[in-house]
């Protein structure tokens, strides 16, 4: 997975509360891509960003010139709310959107972000509404600094930000190793655990639904 | 010390508490779908990993499927190469696949329990943010993304923070004409779509008691939709009843195991939660919703609200979108809303009862002049039930379309779609922009409520219906 650290770049301002899944890579995006996700970029947002003729809509933010590639998007409350696709976070990655910043995420989004190198940083109150504010003055004219390590932001106007994160994707993002390697260093205690609560429980384990009955 | 239902089930399955904070839980059950599994594999495969437990994992195609009668896997193009990559995975991994042509193929969520997959007791998990539904027996069904049904296939288990706890009692009755689905829509308008995130919901209360399982199974899916992952409700006595004789419960003594255990899981008098919520089950009406999000529900009798009069303004700014996307104004009564199409399926109605209700509604009555209405069952097994009862029949007189199971209009994957511009009334879960098909309206109620609406072609209280 891809690291990441630190991050300057254009930020967009996305007020909306409750922005889905299925508006960050609706359906027929998903469908037209296929398997090949890397294909994901250039369909982020697709139905916000073009009427059904296929024309861009000039007033959705990210089809402004000044936006036109930002890295980060200061997003409203519960971003990423819905399905549990992770395509909406493979396109975010693959249109090099690293990092949003809202004051709060639906919680199968924000985990997903974690396994893609996609920063989600949770700013809250004041300091949220504060910094909304200052991105949407800047207009795409300075760009903003988002620092991991530091859990910190330098807003385009330079004013500094703290911000939360949960404590195991940063770290996940920071080194950027392979979660599951990790946990198949356990795999005598998950082989253990599975004796263990076959013996009590054998009604889960002898599955009748198996592919041959005498696996 | 008094614990609940969910943390009974959880420390149960605790391997180990990881260095990050996280808790390694193992999984008990694993279902893949068509959309969502594809590249888990791909990971799989490129690392040289194999399936670890697939005698505890099936697989089912049911999102990026034709419903039309006598599809298979051909009919919708698009879908083929997902197909296949589950067919292959399948295949090579031997995991039970219940694919297209299958007897007992189905929706995820629905055919899960209705198969004896799913048990009470045990942890669960999918690709799928519904597989909350799960939960309605007594399991803990946790919805994932693709890197964690990558996780799954690999290790058996999943790394999880655990989750707060949260209780939704309802007291009382519902009213006639009111459904679970009613109730978890007015839970939803209560509690906000972001209320539950980072809980584990359990319902409880006289009203949810009365639940048979079925429509247990509507009122846990929706708890994702008020941002809780996990949605549950204690097994009883008619949760046994209701998997007595399934395809792949236990048997025999084991059957007497598992029984035993399942009459200990519920939550102890006393026992502490994070955050309670208390509904008056005989204060909700038939309800449905007017937005763009599952929390913009209003009963059938109220009118669409006004954003002006929202103080915060990200929140007004949303709500006056929803507004336009749906081509609504403020004070546009519910009552009377000109609909195009009717949608009765999904994994939050698509069931026997489910189908029943509806069929109730509309037998000796016509669809509506103009409008467009289907009925997709949840499954193969709820198809077969519903023509041996003749259900078909009384929907086709009436005028419904009458499909093969899938998930269909709910997610748009395959090619029911709503169409640009129109109104749809839909027992599904997600009234999202776009959701059911580019710059689609939908409108979420229940399956009476939709069969109501075909018949009236407009939306209508079904308790004057």
């Amino acid at each position: 997975m891809e690291k990441f650290t630190r991050l300057t770049a254009i930020a967009a301002p996305l007020p909306n509360d409750n922005v889905d899944t299925d508006a960050i890579i609706p359906a027929v995006s998903l469908k037209r891509v296929g398997v090949d996700i890397t294909a994901l970029g250039e369909y982020l947002f697709h139905e916000w960003r073009f009427d059904p003729s296929g024309k861009p809509i000039e007033d959705f933010v990210l089809n402004k010139p000044q936006f036109a590639a930002p890295g980060i998007l200061v997003a409203g409350r519960n971003f990423g709310c819905g399905s549990s696709r992770e395509h909406a976070a493979w396109a975010l990655l693959y249109a090099e959107v690293r990092c949003i910043v809202a004051p709060s995420f639906g919680d199968i989004f924000y985990n997903n972000c974690f396994r893609n190198g996609v920063l989600p940083a949770i700013v809250r109150g004041d300091d949220h509404a504060g910094l909304m504010r200052d991105v949407t003055e800047a207009d795409g004219a300075a760009p903003m600094t988002v620092d991991l390590e530091a859990q910190q932001i330098t807003a385009p106007s330079g004013e500094m930000y703290g911000f939360e994160v949960d404590p195991a994707g940063r770290e996940a993002l920071l080194s950027g190793l392979d979660d599951i390697a990790m946990t198949l260093e356990h795999e005598d205690e998950i082989a253990e655990f599975q004796h263990r609560h076959a013996a009590v429980r054998p009604w889960l384990y002898n599955t009748r639904f198996r592919v041959k009955a005498s696996d | 010390m008094a614990t609940t239902l969910f943390d009974k089930i959880w420390d149960e399955h605790v391997i180990r508490a990881m260095p990050d904070g996280k808790t390694l839980l193992h999984i008990d059950r694993h279902i893949l779908h068509d959309i969502t599994s594809p590249q888990a594999f791909e990971g799989l495969e490129a690392k040289g990993r194999r399936v670890r437990n697939p005698e505890l994992t099936a697989a089912t195609e049911d999102h990026i499927v034709a419903t039309t009668p006598g599809r298979d896997e051909t009919t919708y193009a698009p879908g083929a190469e997902f197909i296949r990559a589950m067919r292959k995975s399948a295949e090579e991994h031997g995991i039970r696949l219940f694919g297209l042509g299958d007897m007992q193929q189905g929706i995820v969520h629905v055919i899960a329990p209705e198969l004896g997959i799913a048990l009470p007791g045990s942890t669960h998990t999918c690709g799928d943010s519904h597989t909350c539904t799960v939960g309605a027996i007594g399991a803990l069904a946790i919805g994932v993304g693709t890197s964690d049904v990558e996780h799954v296939l690999a290790t058996q288990t999943l790394k999880l923070h655990k989750p707060k706890r949260m209780r939704i009692e309802i007291s009382g009755a519902l009213g006639p004409g009111v459904t679970a689905k009613d109730a978890i829509l007015h839970i939803i308008a209560a509690v906000g779509a972001a209320g539950g995130n980072g809980h584990a919901v359990e319902y409880a209360g006289a009203a949810v008691r009365a639940l048979a399982i079925e429509a247990r199974f509507t009122l846990c899916n929706m708890s994702i939709e008020l941002g809780a992952r996990i949605g549950m409700v204690a097994p009883d006595a008619a949760t046994i009843e209701y998997l007595a004789d399934r395809p792949f419960t236990p048997q025999g003594e084991a059957w007497d195991a598992a029984l035993a255990h399942w009459r200990s899981l519920a939550t102890d008098d006393h026992a502490i939660f994070d955050k309670e919520v208390a509904i008056d089950g005989g204060e909700i009406a038939p309800t449905v919703t007017w937005g763009t999000s599952p929390e913009d529900a209003i009963p059938v009798t109220g009118a669409v609200p006004d954003p002006a009069t929202i103080s915060d303004p990200g929140r007004r700014a949303t709500k006056e979108r929803a507004l336009d996307y749906m081509g609504l104004t403020p004070g546009t009564p519910l009552e009377g809303l000109a609909i195009d199409m009717v949608f009765i399926g999904a994994c939050t109605n698509s069931r026997i009862s489910d189908l029943r209700e509806a069929a109730r509604i509309a037998e000796g009555g016509r669809v509506a002049g103009g409008v467009r209405a289907m009925v997709v069952p949840g499954s193969s097994t709820v198809k077969r039930q519903a023509e041996a009862e003749g259900l078909d029949r009384i929907f086709a007189a009436a005028g419904f379309e009458w499909h093969e199971s899938g998930c269909s209009m709910c997610c748009a994957l395959g090619d029911d779609l709503v169409a640009p511009g129109t109104r749809c009334i839909s027992t599904s879960n997600r009234n999202f922009e776009n959701r059911q098909g580019p710059g689609g309206r939908t409108h979420l109620a229940s399956p009476a409520m939709a069969a109501a609406a075909a018949l009236a072609g407009k939306i209508v209280d079904v308790r004057k219906a």
